[in-house]
Formats: structure tokens, sequence, C-alpha cells
């Protein structure tokens, strides 16, 4: 329904702007599907960066979740939104390139590496923790937020309000994911396996397993979307998970010119706002820049 | 490829939950898909339409909704299990054994009437004609597709590992993000470990063939 309404406002601005003639793509924020940075006009980078070949092509590739709420998910509409999606966007504006010209890409957590390794993306902003074992296929710019991983359980559930209570227990979490190795190698749980996050929905639902785990935000977002059926086994995270922006390997320009980026929409409250329009309508507490990691 | 021989024991554990959701959901859909069979060409209406109904229904139905429907929906109506390789299993054979009816069924019109008319003759009621006479010299002569058919379940089984069990598939998912580097040889050792199991699969069918065909 939301997302048929944005569709709706989205096609109504896009014929107004057409009747205006104005070819402006100034449009500021409001239109639904997020906010429309304002691209830098023309801007000049030094010759062979990354940062100079996307300027000039005018477009790029992002790689981003599309089922995760608050942070990257795609609609009906086929815009991707969330606080990802707006980090992603912010940076393509500094690269002079307008949030339509920019290319979103799927990005699960099995094929994040080998998409940025292959050149399939430019950059990946999807949940992506920061990792040693990461670091050493591609390189992170950020961390632009900190998660921390926790459990969310059926409303009616008391049994389980911190990590030790589900050892021996079914968990379901996605396959592969840093989540899914911590809960049972640290705690004990039985791992339920699954693709998506959202897909761990109707076995909890089902009362086939006890818990869903992974990061904080995201179980943040089915909590708000079914508050009557789901809560967050406490508000207490039991990791901590620095989500970074993923870049090829050894291109330290790109990475130390996006840090600088993340610094600057920190300091212009354009990161603020990003998370207002996003993950804020959930989690109220804005965040603050984590302090950048330049290894 | 070192990657292959320190992940041995999650190859270890998914292939054996592979082979144990083939061989279980295999002799199901065995021996469902030969009753199938059996009340294809049985005498009573009902079991004839029943029979035709299912196999219809099942074979022309992706085998992933069959997986959706033994997860997902089962579980909404009620019917819920602790264990995904239930669901799993439930899935694989009732959608094996329309296939196994099938191939039954083509073995059994193999059989000249002949015989079927010579057993009725000395007095044999329809149940002694099918399993005495008639299924006897069809299934061995159905030897080569049944196989395929089971060689295709052992693979089948794969989509399991999208439906909450973690077997060979499922940890290959698993073992490439963790070796975002050796994706390749993740993939290579998954495929070894199917064909440890197909591959014997095939040359007993070869062997079994020898042994038991009829040349007509």
């Amino acid at each position: 329904m939301k997302a048929f309404l944005t569709r709706r406002k989205s096609l109504l601005a896009a014929a107004s702007a057409a009747i205006a003639l104005t070819l402006s793509a100034c449009g500021g924020g409001g239109t639904g599907t997020g906010s429309n940075p304002t691209p830098v006009e023309k801007p000049s980078f030094a010759a062979g960066t990354t940062m100079e070949k996307i300027a000039s092509a005018g477009k790029v590739t992002i790689g981003t979740k599309f089922d995760q709420p608050l942070f990257g998910q795609k609609g009906l509409d086929g815009k991707p939104v969330g606080f990802d999606v707006e980090i992603g966007k912010l940076l393509a504006a500094k690269l002079g390139v307008p949030a339509d010209k920019i290319e979103w890409v799927e990005t699960v957590s099995a094929n994040r590496e080998q998409f940025i390794k292959q050149g399939k993306v430019d950059l990946i902003v999807a949940t992506y923790t920061i990792n040693d074992k990461r670091k050493t296929e591609v390189d992170f710019a950020g961390p632009y937020y900190e998660a921390g991983q926790a459990l969310m359980v059926n409303k009616d559930n008391t049994s389980i309000t911190k990590p030790e209570d589900v050892k021996g227990k079914n968990v379901c979490s996605v396959t592969g994911s840093t989540p899914a190795s911590t809960i049972v190698e640290k705690y004990g749980a039985v791992l339920v396996p699954a693709a998506t996050y959202s897909a761990c929905l109707e076995p909890l639902r089902n009362k086939q397993v006890e818990a869903v785990t992974t990061d904080n935000v995201i179980l943040a977002g089915f909590v708000n979307k079914e508050p009557d059926a789901f809560k967050l086994a406490s508000d207490e995270t039991f990791t901590k998970e620095p989500y970074g922006i993923g870049l090829k390997k050894g291109d330290t320009a790109f990475r130390n010119w996006v840090n600088d980026q993340l610094e600057s929409f920190s300091k212009d409250g354009s990161y603020k706002k990003a998370w207002e329009d996003t993950a804020g309508a959930v989690i109220k507490t804005a965040p603050e820049l984590p302090a950048i990691d330049r290894y | 490829m070192d990657v292959i021989i320190e992940s041995l024991p999650q190859y270890w554990d998914g292939f054996l939950r592979t082979l144990f959701l083939a061989a279980v959901s295999g002799i199901i859909a065995l021996v469902a898909g030969t009753l199938l069979a059996a009340a294809r060409v049985s005498p009573v209406a009902a079991l004839r339409g029943f029979s035709m109904a299912y196999v219809e229904v099942v074979r022309n139905t992706p085998l992933t909704i069959a997986f959706f429907f033994a997860a997902v929906v089962l579980p909404r109506l009620g019917v819920t299990f602790q264990q995904f390789e239930i669901a799993a299993i439930i899935a694989l054979s009732a959608y094996t054994a329309a296939f196994i009816a099938e191939a039954v069924r083509s073995g059994v019109n193999s059989v000249p009437v002949g015989q079927a008319e010579a057993a009725r003759s000395i007095g044999m009621k329809f149940g002694q004609v099918l399993s005495l006479i008639i299924l006897p010299q069809a299934l061995r002569t159905v030897i080569p597709p049944m196989i395929n058919i089971l060689i295709a379940l052992v693979k089948n089984s794969s989509v399991a590992g999208a439906f909450y069990v973690l077997e060979l598939f499922g940890y290959g998912k698993q073992l490439a993000n963790d070796h975002g580097d050796a994706v390749m040889w993740v993939l290579v050792g998954v495929a070894f470990f199917y064909l440890l199991i197909t591959v014997p699969l095939g040359y007993l069918a070869h062997q079994v063939e020898r042994k038991v065909a009829i040349a007509r």
C-alpha cells in the first residue's frame, strides 16, 4: 500500500516536472522514496582515480540488500529505500551522479566479495560488517554505522531474554552470515539456515524456531512491520557489527575519498537526516558517525 | 583446494544429510510410486482417477512449490515439525513418487497383454496378476529410467538447502560466504560429494540391469 502511494507520488512529481519543463535534477527531499540529494556539478578528481572514472561516466553501480527493511529494501516500484540506500545516494551525489543514474544491484551476504572483485559493482553499502577475513578480499571505508547482534522472538515468548537462553534451541539466521556463526559457536544454538532474513519469519511464527538472530537494526525493521507478532528479546546487543562500505581491494584513493565524504556527511547534517528519513522511524536515537577506521 | 580439506567436517555433515534425504525419500517414493502405478492400472475407476490426478498435478508442479508447501504452508495449517528434514522428505518423496509411478506404468505397458490373460485364465485375481506376473516383469524393464529418477532425486535434494535444511548445498552456500576467495573450490567440493552418490548409483544400476534384464 505504501509502495503504491509512493509510486503515485513520484509519478505525480515526474509529471509536474515534465509540465514545468524543468530539467534540473534538484528535487530536494520528499518524493517518498527517500531523498534525492543534489549532485555536485562537474566534480573534478585526479585523472585515473575511480572517482574520476565514475564522475565522467555519469553513472555508478551500487550493491545493496533488497530485503532489509530500514536499510535496503526494494518495493514494488523497483526503487530500493533505506539508510544504506541514502548513504549510497549521498556518495553518488558527491561524484556528480544523480539518484536516478544509480544502478542498484542486489548483493546478498554470500556474493558481496565476488561482486566487488569482479567489478559488478563500484561499491557496496549493504549492512556489510567489517572483519579481518573480509579485509583480505576487499577494502572497507567507514564504518558508517555500528550495529550489534540481537534476538527476535514471538511476542508471547518470555523464556529468551539473553543469548545464553538459546543453547540447544532452534534459531534461524541466514546461511553463512556472521550472526549465524556467532550464535552457534558462542552460544550453542541449533542453526536453522534460511536464504534471507525474511525467510526466517515463517518458522518463527509457526514456533519451529524459538528465535531469529541478526543485527538489531534488521530485526527492528521486522518488529516495526509486525509489532503484534514479534519483539526484540532485549534492547541490548551482544556483538559489535561495524558496517563498512565495500570497495575494491587496493583502491586506497577511493577509500580515503569515501571516508572523507562520510565525515563531511556527519558535519553537514546529511548523515543525521538520512537516518531520520529511514531507520529513524523505528530507532529514534540518531547514531553518531563511528570513528572512521583509516587502516 | 585447501578450503576443501579444511572444510571436510562440514562437507561430510552435509554429505550425510543429503544421503539421508535422498535415501529416505527414495524408498518412500519407490513404494508410493509403485502403489500409484498399481492404482493407475487397477479395475477400480476411483483409484485410476486419483492416481492420474495425483501424477498429473505433482509431475507438472515445480519442486520448489512442493518444498514451499511442505516447509511453509503445512505449518500454517497446523502441521508443524521441529525438524525441517521432515518437510524436505515430504516434498521430495511426494514429488519423486509421481515420476516413479509413470516409469512403472510404462513398464507395465511393456508386458505383453497375453501374460495377464494367461494369468487370469488360470483363475488369478487382479492383485495376484499384478504382484506375481506383471510387476516383476515390469520393474525389470524400467531399471534405467528408475535410476535416472533416483539420480535426479539426489540432485533435487539440493533445493532443501534453500528451505532451512543444512545439506550439501546449504553448506556450500555457507562455505562460499566464509571463503569469498575460494568460491570455485568450495563448489568443486560440493560437486565432488554429489558425484560420490550419483556415480556409484549409475554403476549399480548398470550391474542390476545386467543381472535381471530380460531379452525380448
